[in-house]
């Protein structure tokens, strides 16, 4: 902040004397947020997500290279998890510690799923607003391109990628988040074209603001509520995209693993009866998903004009 | 109407073309080729080996004899990892099968979730739309990757009703797993589109009008509501049929069903990048026709759209 803090509170201390605070629409929308509880829920879910991610590592007695030799060959019945040995998840089939792989596999997957969306709301959001600002023809070139990438059917263009170019980690962000800008832009462009005429925008253009600066100064920061809840809704999305590659044995290579490589491998071997190599996974993942979708519908909620 | 779809088709088929040659270009960027093996074959083999591919032309002549032998004789060309096959006899061989439980799956789907948003809706905020709302939160969250696993262990491993995997033409309890895996989250999303959208038809004014005259419940809900119901559903359909084709993939290599996803997803571990480039054009033109049909289907409903 550049205006002196003190200053700032005499003054706001000087307002609300002077006359009943009005509210505004921010504290309006964090009110709205509050309430709802399933967001709450989700929010608070999240957040022991995160937190497991983050410093679950700290508690692992065994690292997710490490062999149990003393487990390997009999995981159905030494592998189970018991708080004795330290494999508080179990072990997976190879006498792993599941535990701290899930651990690394929480890591990989928020990462995917967050640095997949943010990249699709930056190139969404410029895209989109772009096309907005600048409207005619060039709005209709990209938009028509938009839609017709649309109707490609993208994972398997993401697999071709990824097979082509190698299964890096980088490659999936990239891959990832390239493929799913699109419904962004669409949004995007349409809250642009809203606020384009509208009198702070003109008066920027009459002082002979350039117009990439517009774009970026006065039309992204007023787009940024409707990013938000979308950005929200992508993440789950993004998950489950990797998810889906990583089951299918595509996505991420050992010794990193994600969700969808940990599911997989679990379905694969519960015949032998070493059901917590599915249910640990599986749990983390249907949590969080649960966690993202009630906090981007509550965000939604609490945002929608409609609502106010 | 019908200069709608040509118009609609002069867009698809340049889109079409256009996801030809870009998988072509990537295709010829991608290091590594498909005959690049462990074992080092002599420069003469190679050389003969590309020159029977026709690997040595230049770019444009190779995209040219691709796009000219799919367009004209609807060749894939020949497999680079088992010679004896062509592109062609490999998706044949998986296309039945997917399209039976795909096409099964898609109208369980859409019947399914369409009842249950519409009972939703009609018994609004009742015991029945809390269970329809719960179930489809419930199936957002149960993709087709976890519910095949979780179908497999409660129905084969535990109860031991159905088999496990693969896949048989004549006996239906092969389809079920696949049909209800493929199928679970889709049903949810539209159950829950179909909810909202009738919710706000049956609080619209022609709907006031038509129970006003005394018109019986269920002819009000038939034929006034449903209709108008059904547009953001129907705009829905284009997604769920590119999801399900993409998910068909999961239940290929899953159920061991052996339709085109398992060729895919084999082409993709062995770097058979012709078989690869051959499914991604199929799904890619199925997925444009089924846009094209959905888009006329739309304008077909909904009288305010002008084509």
């Amino acid at each position: 902040m550049v205006i002196d803090e003190q200053k700032m509170k005499s003054l706001s201390a000087k307002l609300v004397q002077d006359e009943v605070r009005g509210r505004s629409p921010w504290a309006d929308a964090r009110k709205r947020f509050l309430n709802n509880k399933g967001a709450m829920l989700g929010l608070i879910i999240l957040i022991l997500v995160s937190v497991f991610a983050l410093v679950g590592g700290q508690f692992a007695v065994w690292s997710n290279e490490e062999l149990d030799f003393s487990v390997m060959g009999q995981v159905a019945q030494m592998g189970q998890p018991s708080f004795e040995n330290g494999h508080y998840f179990g072990t997976d089939n190879l006498g792993r510690d599941l535990f701290a792989r899930v651990v690394q596999g929480t890591q990989v997957s928020l990462m995917v799923g967050v640095v997949g969306a943010g990249i699709a709301v930056i190139v969404g959001t410029l895209y989109g607003a772009t096309a907005g600002y600048v409207g005619g023809r060039t709005d209709q070139i990209m938009m028509r391109t938009v839609d017709i990438l649309m109707s490609i059917p993208y994972m398997f263009v993401l697999i071709l990628l990824l097979v082509m170019f190698g299964r890096s980690m980088s490659m999936l962000f990239l891959g990832i988040g390239l493929i799913s800008w699109l419904d962004m832009s669409r949004i995007v462009r349409g809250q642009t074209l809203s606020l384009k005429n509208r009198e702070f925008i003109e008066a920027a253009r009459a002082t002979g603001v350039p117009a990439w600066k517009i774009i970026i100064r006065h039309i992204v920061p007023n787009l940024l509520g409707v990013v938000a809840v979308y950005a929200t809704l992508l993440v789950p999305l993004m998950i489950l995209t990797e998810s889906f590659i990583s089951f299918l044995g595509l996505g991420v290579q050992e010794p990193l693993t994600s969700w969808g490589a940990l599911i997989s491998e679990g379905a694969g071997t519960m015949n032998y009866g070493t059901l917590w190599q599915l249910a640990f996974p599986l749990f983390f993942f249907v949590i969080t998903l649960f966690g993202f979708f009630f906090v981007g519908d509550g965000l939604r909620d609490a945002l929608d004009p409609k609502e106010r | 109407m019908i200069a709608f779809i040509l118009r609609r088709l002069a867009v698809a088929i340049p889109t079409l073309l256009l996801l030809i040659v870009f998988s072509f270009i990537l295709m010829h960027m991608a290091p590594g080729g498909p005959f690049t093996a462990e074992r080092a074959l002599p420069p003469q083999v190679i050389a003969n080996l590309e020159a029977q591919y026709g690997l040595n032309d230049p770019l444009w002549l190779q995209i040219w004899n691709y796009l000219y032998n799919i367009v004209v004789h609807f060749d894939f060309g020949p497999s680079f990892v088992y010679p004896d096959r062509t592109v062609n006899q490999l998706i044949a061989a998986g296309f039945p099968v997917t399209l039976t439980y795909g096409v099964l799956s898609f109208v369980s789907a859409i019947v399914l979730g369409v009842s249950l948003g519409v009972v939703a809706a009609i018994w609004h905020n009742s015991w029945v739309d809390y269970i329809a709302v719960g179930i489809s939160i419930g199936a957002q969250v149960l993709p087709n990757f976890v519910m095949a696993p979780l179908l497999v262990l409660v129905l084969t491993l535990w109860y031991g009703l159905l088999p496990g995997g693969g896949w048989s033409f004549s006996d239906p309890s092969f389809w079920i797993m696949p049909v209800i895996a493929l199928a679970t989250s889709y049903m949810a999303s539209i159950a829950r589109i179909t909810r909202s959208s009738m919710l706000e038809v049956l609080g619209s004014n022609h709907i006031r009008t038509a129970r006003a005259k005394g018109m019986p419940e269920h002819r009000v809900i038939i034929r006034h509501a449903l209709k108008p119901a059904m547009l953001p559903v129907i705009s829905y359909l284009g997604p769920v049929f590119v999801s399900m084709i993409t998910g068909s993939v999961v239940i290929d290599m899953y159920f061991s069903t052996g339709g085109i996803g398992k060729a895919f997803v084999d082409s993709a571990l062995n770097r058979d990048y012709a078989v690869m480039m051959g499914v991604t054009i199929l799904v890619g033109a199925l997925t444009i026709l089924f846009n094209l049909i959905v888009d006329v289907l739309y304008a077909w409903i909904d009288p305010k759209i002008r084509y």
